[in-house]
């Protein structure tokens, strides 16, 4: 613990921290470029000089190692010329085009030349020239403003695990690039946008569209996925313009995923704006009143068991349980959160949520993935893996498709047979699950929706416990959902009760014309020819498959346009809130449902968005949670049935492309067009 | 009350020389301007009515930076941009409400390619509101039909900045 002296404070740090971690520790801020948190360092950027007692020269802050008896000073004579001359050499070379640059008014650059820079040029030569490199849809590149930080650099090489940035030549001609022309392939790809400290690597869509001071902030949960990374979503007017990450340790860290990121420009297009009708064969434009008024006569003299529910991957918790509340009021049960058919046995809440929690990752030290592919169904749980796996010590199984995670793993097998072969104790990685203090076995949602799920779940959760991954202080179960709303679904209730119909028995019923009414609420991902003559009720935000069917389309909010609850992969509630309103007379979904609650003559029991969470915090106490993640009590579980010997496949053939947003998005369309044929060339056929 | 006083009111003395003092003005330069035939001079950095310039070879000049948007104290200015098809940063929009603009010169100020001035135009009153709410369009025009009096007005007040 050595203990040294910054601007006169003295302080005790842990070993290795550098004595830049440490200004910032008392808060001291030192300026930097090539320094980030959670890459290696380089130190060649000499932005954090500062002064140490008894050295000769200024010291680069951010790779020098604190140690005993150290006097550091950040604030003297000698460190303010040491970074005004730096700060003078990275701008012999950077143009002057701030007012065209999209960095303008968020550039790390910019801010620091203000505050540590010469107020003035002695540079009279001509500057150097780059040629902009080619790095696909999603980044832009003005490479005449690179300094050479070489964060993209070491971003693709440790974070996203896909080495394909570089630095060619030396000195004055070195340029960052791929080398040869190609779109960058990682999935986390937008990141470097964010960690560029100039405006080198700008967002392509985004470009020269909007200031970073004319965009209302609103910070929000994704629900692209079911990891509920925090995001800010930027919105000038009525409009999303753009979407970052927000930093949460526990979930994300400070990295989104590009369908997260990019996917924003869908929320523009394809959007249902108004109530729409089918008359004569033809969805017609109609109003709210015609709409419902169509509902209610469908609904007036229903049996109670004719009607059901599905909700769609995007649904919040408080329109899905104003729904069930409504089927409730009409005597059925014939509700379902989960469109993908999945059937597994939900009594235990361990049984269907990450109990070791993203943030558990960094204890694990043995990994086993059973029929998923973490790097797109949950791109912030394999960017932990990676992490977990850099530090070393960790092995990584993989139970599946054969796929590449981005960091070196065992492939066991293809088939279910391999999990009984690892109860039995049977191969090598039966071994290093045994000798493993923390292991952890990650069961992917696209494995459930299999005919034989239930079963699967069964023995992974026997899996577990042979493993003695159930211990008091660690829960290795984890199941990866994949969509925003199964878990929060499960939570209050959206499921088939006592003997209610589940999805596959919502369409078979459909199919035999047992069902009058199905009130799809943005279910987009079932079949469609399978729900016959039934009556369809679709809501939701965009003009995707659900839509086409309907007979009746109630226009809905986005998840940027609604004050909403979603509950991730973990099991953790968090409070998504509106950035923008909804178009036209599209409204928020809990609202539709109970208008139509009382056009239908069962008004429901809330009129408020607060009493609806009242009711639903009553109904599902883990809500009452905010933010938290809460441990699962440990029970076991599963249905019995057998296992079969068919392989698991890849259950997101298309990354880009997996929920009405992404499919409405210009930019993902180019994605699969330029990204998908170099990483997923099965899905470009 | 002396003689002197009272001799002076009797004979209306302060009307007499009010009088005197009005007829005297019919004998010297007189100060009214016959506008609009005639008109007074101008300072090079009168501030009226705007324009967005171009560069000697038909360029526009403005590059959608958005400083003189954000520093609108009126908040009279509304852009949106976007690439051209050449790549290159321009606006699509660029429009003043010349109602919400209180003349102070900031967007000028801000302006780093000097494509939006006030020019030395004061004369541009119109019948209805709507008219006051100019147009990348409007502007671009003000620009071509003032250039010659903007770039000398330019280079008269260069020295001082």
């Amino acid at each position: 613990m050595p203990k040294l002296t910054i601007n006169g404070v003295e302080l005790e740090v842990a070993g290795g921290t550098s004595v830049l971690q440490a200004c910032e520790q008392i808060g001291v801020e030192v300026p930097r470029f090539c320094y980030h948190d959670r890459l290696s360092v380089p130190a060649n950027c000499r932005m954090c000089l500062v002064e140490i007692e008894k050295t000769p020269k200024p010291v680069a802050s951010c790779a020098m190692p604190c140690s005993d008896g150290m006097v550091v000073h950040t604030d003297s004579e000698m460190v303010h010329k040491a970074r005004k001359s730096v700060m003078e050499m990275l701008l012999i070379n950077h143009p002057l085009d701030c007012p065209i640059c999209d960095q303008g008014g968020e550039c790390d650059l910019q801010d620091q030349a203000m505050a540590y820079g010469f107020d003035r040029s002695r540079y009279a030569e001509m500057k150097r020239a780059v040629t902009d490199k080619e790095l696909g849809p999603l980044v832009k590149t003005v490479m005449t403003r690179c300094i050479h930080c070489t964060r993209c650099v070491r971003f693709v090489d440790e974070i996203a695990g896909t080495p394909e940035l570089g630095g060619l030549n030396r000195n004055e001609h070195m340029e960052i690039g791929t080398y040869v022309t190609q779109p960058l392939t990682s999935e986390l790809s937008g990141n470097i946008i964010d960690i560029c400290p100039v405006g080198a690597l700008t967002n392509k869509p985004y470009a020269f569209e909007a200031r970073p001071w004319e965009l209302q902030k609103t910070e929000t949960i994704d629900v692209m996925d079911a990891i509920g990374g925090n995001i800010r979503v930027d919105a000038r007017g009525n409009e999303v313009m753009r979407v970052l990450p927000r930093l949460n340790e526990e979930i994300n860290e400070e990295w989104i995923n590009d369908k997260t990121r990019f996917a924003c420009d869908g929320l523009k297009r394809q959007r249902l704006d108004q109530p729409y009708v089918r008359k004569g064969g033809k969805l017609q434009p109609a109003s709210w009143s015609e709409a419902f008024s169509l509902i209610a006569d469908k609904l007036r003299d229903i049996a109670p068991g004719r009607f059901a529910a599905i909700a769609g991957d995007l649904a919040d918790c408080e329109s899905m349980f104003a729904l069930k509340s409504l089927l409730k009021l009409f005597g059925s049960s014939n509700i379902d959160c989960r469109q993908d058919g999945a059937d597994y046995d939900i009594s235990v809440r361990a049984g269907y949520i990450m109990n070791s929690s993203i943030a558990g990752i960094d204890q694990a030290d043995a990994v086993l993935l059973i029929g998923t592919n973490p790097r797109h169904e949950g791109t912030s749980v394999n960017a932990r893996i990676r992490k977990r796996w850099l530090r070393g010590g960790m092995r990584v199984g993989l139970i599946g498709a054969a796929v590449d995670l981005g960091y070196p793993h065992r492939y066991l097998g293809a088939t279910p047979q391999t999990i009984q072969d690892l109860i039995d104790g049977k191969g090598e990685f039966a071994k290093i699950l045994q000798n493993a203090k923390k292991p952890m076995v990650i069961l992917g949602a696209g494995a459930l929706a299999r005919p034989d799920g239930a079963a699967l779940q069964t023995s992974v959760c026997a899996l577990a416990e042979k493993y003695n991954m159930i211990r008091d202080d660690w829960n290795g179960f984890n199941v990866l959902q994949r969509a925003a709303s199964s878990v929060g679904g499960i939570d209050i209730g959206f499921v088939p009760q006592s003997n209610g119909l589940s999805t596959k028995g919502i369409l078979q019923a459909a199919e035999t014309g047992k069902l009058d009414v199905v009130y799809l609420l943005g279910a987009d991902e079932i079949d469609m020819r399978q729900l016959g003559n039934a009556f369809v009720i679709y809501q939701g935000h965009h003009g995707d498959k659900g839509a086409h069917r309907a007979d009746v389309i109630l226009p809905g909010a986005a998840y940027t346009e609604k004050n909403a609850i979603y509950i991730n992969t973990e099991g953790r509630p968090q409070m998504a809130l509106q950035a923008v309103f909804p178009p036209g007379e599209a409204r928020e979904d809990w609202k539709i449902i109970r208008a139509l609650s009382a056009v239908v003559n069962k008004p429901l029991a809330f009129d408020t968005l607060m009493q609806l969470r009242a009711l639903m915090v009553e109904a599902a106490p883990v809500l009452a949670n905010m933010g938290h993640f809460v441990k699962a009590d440990w029970k076991s579980f599963g249905k019995p049935g057998s296992l079969t010997t068919k392989p698991f496949h890849n259950v997101i053939a298309n990354f880009y492309m997996t929920d009405p947003i992404s499919r409405a998005s210009p930019t993902m369309a180019k994605c699969v067009a330029e990204i998908v044929p170099l990483t997923m060339p099965e899905a470009a056929e | 009350m002396s003689f002197l006083k009272s001799t002076r009111r009797l004979f209306l003395y302060e009307l007499v020389r009010g009088f005197a003092l009005t007829f005297s003005y019919m004998f010297r330069p007189k100060v009214t301007l016959n506008y609009p035939y005639e008109k007074g001079p101008l300072s090079p950095r009168f501030r009226g009515e705007h324009a967005l310039r171009r560069y000697p070879n038909g360029e526009e000049r403005c590059i959608a930076c958005k400083l003189c948007e954000a520093i609108c104290p009126a908040q009279a200015i509304t852009i949106e941009a976007e690439p051209r098809d050449d790549n290159s940063r321009r606006t699509t929009r660029y429009d003043i409400d010349m109602t919400k603009c209180i003349y102070c010169g900031l967007c000028q100020e801000a302006c780093p390619v000097d494509a939006i001035v006030e020019g030395p135009n004061f004369e541009y009153a119109t019948e209805t509101h709507e008219e006051l709410l100019y147009n990348k369009d409007k502007l671009l025009a003000n620009g071509d039909r003032w250039e010659a009096e903007i770039a000398a007005n330019l280079a008269a007040d260069a020295p001082y900045r």
